[in-house]
């Protein structure tokens, strides 16, 4: 009988040398002549086991980890025995992952990403089959009712959206997914990519019914090749058995979708300088009003939703929206796919309903610092978010109690740093990035950015308190600027980083530790 | 390193070290394919951007005016959108471009001494290349791999975890590959 193995074909298992392990696994087994398959799933999102291997058996996938091609012949040897250093046990009870919620990353590191039929065989197009059957203003009210709010960043309800262009006028209108993911820290949108492509391709169909939309862009930043390839794999094997097309599933609806790589740019995360690149321009933030709802892309109306939010709707129309509406907390609904990453021991993608805390995310999963040394600081929400001290940690994962601490949730990034880490040189870096990738439309980022540089390299070189003080006086009065005077997030929020770095660890710009006591 | 690792390695390496082949030699050839397959609409422009650089490596500044004109656009319209996005390049890159992530998660796990090793073993510094001309250094702010941070990658290869000793190993299996490649030649 074939025994099956599984090596992931993600590029965070590949990035670790994967193809060698997969490699050397058909190599050891041919010479042993044993009759073994392997198989590429994606990841599990356990990305510190990585390369994870999953050995077929009668009780359930068992797993090996972190496999180097190196290791192979000895587990052979070991006849792939539990009692091997690398056994990791069953899988699906490895604690990281039994303890998850997995909604949105129900089947991620189970299937095939290339395989359509692992897809169908775990509940794949259910959602769109109910769909089918729903009227557009009932799908649509699905979504307002599961609570389901954009993960990009924003958090603003997705059904509200939707409903705003399913009611605007126009026989053409757009569906556009923002799969820029530029935030350090983050790989959710990634993996969806490359380890559930379909699920990506299945929720934007449905949105594409639910608005009366016929067409859908993946914008992709051109960092993510492997993401890319996946997506167009999938889209062509959807389109071959009838899920694309211009007769959806011979509904006589028709839906289709294209990959539109980026190029290198921060700034086309944002919504309206995302659909400029679209349109073949610079990646320029319009001005708001119009919303990109009613004038999007190419002037019409146009849906445009984050990776998760779209990967997400399946599963509310295949389940319901009470089922997805009754995990989380407050106005938080359903699940966060949170991504650990940083100077963590455990790093990996941890789906779970809002509610839980900084600190079981940092402790009970990420199993404290990497390098062993104390946590110093979390940066929660990518660039533009907010640096969080210890006093902080119980904070739990909620977009309003977040919002009270003056932090974000945004994507649902947490980078770890330890106690070496120095904060002036972090908050130094947050103004530099914004220099780097500002779009150059208004004088409060793109000015007021690179005399942040300026005045926080001032900062850390005096020595004197008078100087010292003035110079502090300034990167706050400069920071109130950017806060107050910018037109988008990228100089609105580049002062979350500054500021909160500032005020936490007073000490790192050579002022007195106020905040120890406080916390 | 050690030599039980470098096996893997050395496959890796020589994926991110392989050129990538194509079948259309000249830029006018490859324009020309682009033109037809893509049509004219402004939003096929970056379409278009992408194809010259995967087939061509870069974009010749002295192609600009045909690009222009082709999507009916200014000169300075399309070089604008050029040097907007910092993927694009203007000039041939070297035969090995190795970006290093530069973001915070990366920072948190040693990229500014990855760099600096980064540096002195290739003698050039962020943004140059080596003396010999094959590799090139440039900054990346993140990667995805932010869990197995540092990260970089080598042409579109991707490597995370990287330590001095892998970056070490990583670089000397592509000039291992070069040599080779010049001995079969
Ligand atoms: C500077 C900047 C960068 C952004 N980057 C992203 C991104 O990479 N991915 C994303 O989904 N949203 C990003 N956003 C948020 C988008 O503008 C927008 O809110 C989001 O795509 C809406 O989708 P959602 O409602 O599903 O979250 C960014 C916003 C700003 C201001
Ligand atoms: S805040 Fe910065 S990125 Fe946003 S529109 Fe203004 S200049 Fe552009
Ligand atoms: S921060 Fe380096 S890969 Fe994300």
């Amino acid at each position: 009988m074939t025994t099956r193995i599984w090596v992931p074909c993600d590029s965070a298992a590949l990035a670790v040398g994967a193809d060698e392990v997969a490699a050397a696994i058909a190599a050891q087994a041919l010479q042993r002549g044993l009759d073994i398959l392997v198989v590429r799933n994606g990841t599990r999102g356990l990305l510190w086991l990585e390369t994870l291997v999953e050995v077929e058996t009668p009780e359930g996938r068992f797993g090996f980890g972190p496999v180097d091609a190196a290791d192979v012949p000895a587990l052979f040897d070991a006849a792939w025995s539990p009692d091997h250093p690398l056994a990791l046990g069953l899988v699906e009870q490895i604690p990281y992952l039994a303890r998850q919620q997995r909604l949105t990353f129900a089947r991620v590191g189970i299937v095939a990403p290339d395989s359509l039929d692992d897809y169908l065989a775990h509940d794949g197009y259910r959602g769109l089959r109910n769909a089918l059957a729903m009227a557009p203003a009932e799908i649509v009210a699905a979504v307002t009712a599961s609570g389901l709010r954009g993960r990009g960043g924003a958090a603003f309800p997705t059904g509200i959206k939707w409903n705003t262009v399913l009611k605007a006028p126009g026989s053409e209108k757009y569906i556009v997914c923002n799969a820029d993911e530029g935030d350090s820290g983050t790989f959710a949108d990634r993996i969806i990519m490359e380890s559930d492509p379909f699920v990506l391709v299945e929720g934007m169909t449905i949105a594409g019914l639910a608005v009366g939309a016929t067409r859908g862009y993946v914008y992709v930043r051109s960092e993510y090749p492997h993401a890319i390839a996946r997506l167009e794999a999938a889209i062509a094997l959807a389109r071959r058995h009838g899920y694309l097309g211009v007769d959806v599933l011979g509904s006589g609806r028709a839906f289709e979708l294209e990959v539109r790589k980026g190029a290198g740019a921060y700034i086309c995360g944002e919504e309206t300088a995302l659909l400029e690149s679209v349109e073949g321009k610079r990646g320029i933030v319009r001005a708001k009003p119009p919303l990109p709802a009613l004038a999007g892309l190419f002037g019409k109306p146009t849906v445009i939703n984050n990776v998760l939010s779209l990967a997400t709707v399946p599963i509310i129309l295949d389940k319901g929206a009470a089922y997805y509406q009754d995990y989380g907390m407050g106005r938080s609904r359903g699940t966060l796919p949170v991504q650990l990453a940083g100077n963590i021991k455990q790093g990996g993608l941890i789906e779970l309903a809002f509610g839980a805390t900084l600190r079981e995310i940092l402790y009970d999963y990420g199993g404290g610092s990497a390098s062993g040394r104390p946590i110093k600081a979390v940066q929660v929400g990518g660039p533009l978010g907010a640096y969080l001290p210890e006093s902080q940690w119980d904070t739990p994962l909620d977009y309003e109690a977040f919002a009270a601490l003056w932090a974000v949730l945004g994507h649902g990034g947490i980078v770890v740093h330890d106690d070496r880490a120095d904060m002036a040189k972090l908050a130094r870096y947050a103004m530099e990035f914004c220099a780097i990738e500002s779009c150059g439309k208004c004088t409060p980022c793109r000015i007021g950015s690179t005399r942040g540089v300026e005045v926080i390299d001032k900062i850390r070189a005096s020595s004197q308190p008078p100087q010292l003080t003035q110079h502090i006086v300034l990167l706050r009065d400069l920071c109130d600027t950017m806060l107050n005077g910018s037109l988008c997030a990228m100089g609105g929020m580049t002062p979350y980083p500054v500021l909160s770095a500032l005020n936490h660890f007073p000490q790192d710009f050579g002022q007195a530790d106020t905040s120890k006591h406080a916390a | 390193m050690s030599s039980a690792t470098a096996s893997p390695v050395s496959t890796a390496a020589a994926k991110a070290a392989a050129p990538s082949a194509t079948a259309l030699t000249t830029i006018d050839a490859i324009l020309a394919d682009l033109f037809a397959r893509l049509g004219n609409r402004q939003d096929q422009l970056l379409p278009v951007l992408h194809g010259l650089q995967d087939s061509a490596g870069y974009i010749p500044p002295e192609r600009v005016p045909e690009i222009a004109q082709h999507f009916n656009l200014s000169r300075a319209e399309v070089h604008g959108v050029i040097t907007f996005y910092h993927y694009f390049r203007s000039e041939p890159p070297p035969r090995c471009v190795i970006q290093l992530c530069r973001a915070e998660a990366c920072q948190s796990m040693g990229a500014d001494g990855l760099l600096e090793h980064a540096e002195r073993a290739l003698g050039c510094s962020l943004h140059g290349r080596s003396a010999d001309g094959t590799f090139g250094l440039e900054p990346v702010y993140c990667l995805g791999q932010c869990a197995s941070a540092p990260a970089l990658t080598i042409n579109e290869a991707v490597f995370a975890r990287v330590t001095p000793a892998r970056f070490d190993a990583l670089v000397a299996d592509i000039a291992n590959v070069d040599n080779n490649s010049r001995e079969a030649v």
